[in-house]
């Protein structure tokens, strides 16, 4: 019988070992692909809104502030390049990331918490499911795939709203934004902040499934899981922005 | 047949089971009494794999379940229904697919698995709840319905934890009456339970846990005549 590993073991094998059963239980396509795509609508869709949010405003404020500190020191077509690499490489996907890492980390905790204290998880588990399969893996997925989706949305909208606040806020044309824009776009701007999200995505809800699926018993349980969740969440996101800074740029 | 040999299990050092020794025979309710917190819930959850046990074995057909790899366990528990003391139902389906959850799993095609959904509604007397949500239920309907999901994969075994607990009298009466109709049925019955008069009316064999053992085992007639102190306290309700 597999020997059940709970977060008293240790954080570290805990994460390590329930990677290590998410990832056997890939192989039991017949009961997390069912599954998938209604994941994909709750954990994806759903979160779009919040994050071309995020995406406007960060915009805004890149256009803004790139003005005023290249005004008397660098062409203010620069503005164009700054707002476009930024969302694109940086602030797209580390900023949608942390939005959603708070709704979607806390969401799949919550929920698997509750399931967890009310023996829901048990009972998966008599009825013959694997719940790795069953919860963790369409999750996982369904975020795996989704975060890079709505990234992309948000480096759109990020990028849209910089070039309108650009032409009506600052003395800047459309074609000397996109001069800038254009002058030092790499293609690798663009999947290098999709590969990020994607990762993001499976951390975050790797990070809610474990924390979740860990809850002790009672209301204050899933609570404190759910805010673990979301802290881990956001923690995973720093630490793997750095990794693929290292490792792609 | 279940046989549970030497048995031990512990929490945070605390131990709850201390050796408990038990077979439970075929076609026969058997009930395990013992106060709160005594462990009876942590020996059901032992027989299926749901907690490991610390030393001692679990046995359920001359196989031990914790020598069993993950392929056998799952055949294992496709053999033994659990009815959860909260009943455990799934709170984002509906009645109907809450019981065909585990025939899904079987892979019954959709005929046999609305069939069976139906059958199991109508021994636990639910017909016409199945597009309801387990919200929309009472406490005793959701035990009941836990019921139809074990029942409703026909197994050889089913056991119940606390049945009748925050029952009212009436629902209690009906769920003793379910587990004496599956009983009828064929399936062999493990009550966990502290309602001495749900124990007496449902059980053939009785065991009292009592400090991480069984403190007595026998019939209903061994157990009600007894002269063991701690367990005339128990079914006495004497504190």
């Amino acid at each position: 019988m597999a020997a059940r590993v709970s977060v008293r073991d240790g954080f570290v094998a805990y994460v390590g070992r329930q990677t290590l059963e998410t990832a056997r239980a890939l192989a039991d396509v017949r009961t997390w692909s069912p599954l998938l795509l209604a994941q994909m609508r709750h954990l994806g869709v759903d979160s779009v809104p919040i994050a071309l949010f995020i995406a406007i405003f960060t915009g805004i404020v890149l256009s803004l502030l790139s003005s005023y500190i290249f005004t008397g020191a660098v062409p203010l077509y620069f503005v164009g390049a700054l707002v476009g690499k930024t969302v694109m490489m940086e602030l797209g996907p580390v900023l949608t990331g942390m939005a959603l890492a708070g709704r979607v980390g806390a969401s799949i905790a919550a929920e698997l918490g509750t399931m967890k204290v009310t023996e829901q998880v048990d009972a998966l588990e008599t009825l013959a499911y694997d719940p790795n399969a069953y919860l963790v893996v369409p999750r996982v997925l369904a975020a795996t795939l989704m975060f890079p989706v709505i990234t992309a949305f948000a480096m759109f909208v990020g990028v849209t709203s910089g070039w309108i606040t650009s032409v009506n806020l600052l003395d800047l044309s459309t074609p000397e934004f996109f001069k800038g824009l254009k002058q030092f776009y790499r293609f690798k701007d663009i999947w290098f902040g999709l590969v990020k999200s994607a990762s993001f995505g499976a951390a975050v809800a790797l990070m809610g499934c474990l924390r979740g699926l860990d809850a002790k018993s009672g209301a204050q349980g899933v609570g404190q899981s759910t805010t673990r969740a979301v802290v881990l969440g956001c923690e995973a996101i720093l630490v793997l922005d750095a990794f693929w800074a290292l490792v792609l740029l | 047949m279940i046989q549970l040999d030497a048995l031990a299990k512990a929490f945070g050092g605390r131990p709850v089971l201390a050796g408990v020794t038990l077979e439970v025979p075929d076609g026969q309710n058997t009930v395990i009494i013992g106060p709160s917190g005594s462990g009876k819930s942590v020996t059901l959850k032992c027989i299926v794999g749901l907690i490991e046990p610390d030393a001692g074995r679990v046995v359920v057909d001359g196989a031990v379940v914790q020598e069993l790899d993950r392929e056998a366990l799952t055949d294992l528990r496709g053999r033994i229904g659990f009815v959860f003391q909260f009943a455990a139902l799934f709170d984002s389906m509906t009645v109907a697919e809450n019981i065909a959850l585990g025939l899904r799993r079987r892979g019954y095609d959709a005929d046999e698995i609305a069939a069976r959904v139906e059958d199991s509604l109508g021994v636990v007397e639910l017909a016409g709840t199945e597009r309801k949500y387990p919200a929309e239920l009472s406490g005793g309907m959701r035990k009941r319905v836990g019921i139809a999901r074990a029942i409703a994969l026909k197994p050889r075994y089913i056991l119940y934890d606390e049945p009748t607990s925050g029952l009212d009298p009436v629902t209690s009466t009906v769920m003793d009456q379910l587990m004496m109709r599956t009983r009828d049925l064929g399936v062999t019955g493990l009550v966990v339970s502290h309602d001495m008069r749900s124990a007496f009316c449902v059980g053939d064999r009785i065991a009292m846990l009592h400090d991480g053992r069984i403190r007595q085992a026998g019939t209903k007639a061994e157990i009600q005549a007894t002269t063991d102190p701690v367990v005339r306290q128990f079914i006495e309700g004497r504190p």
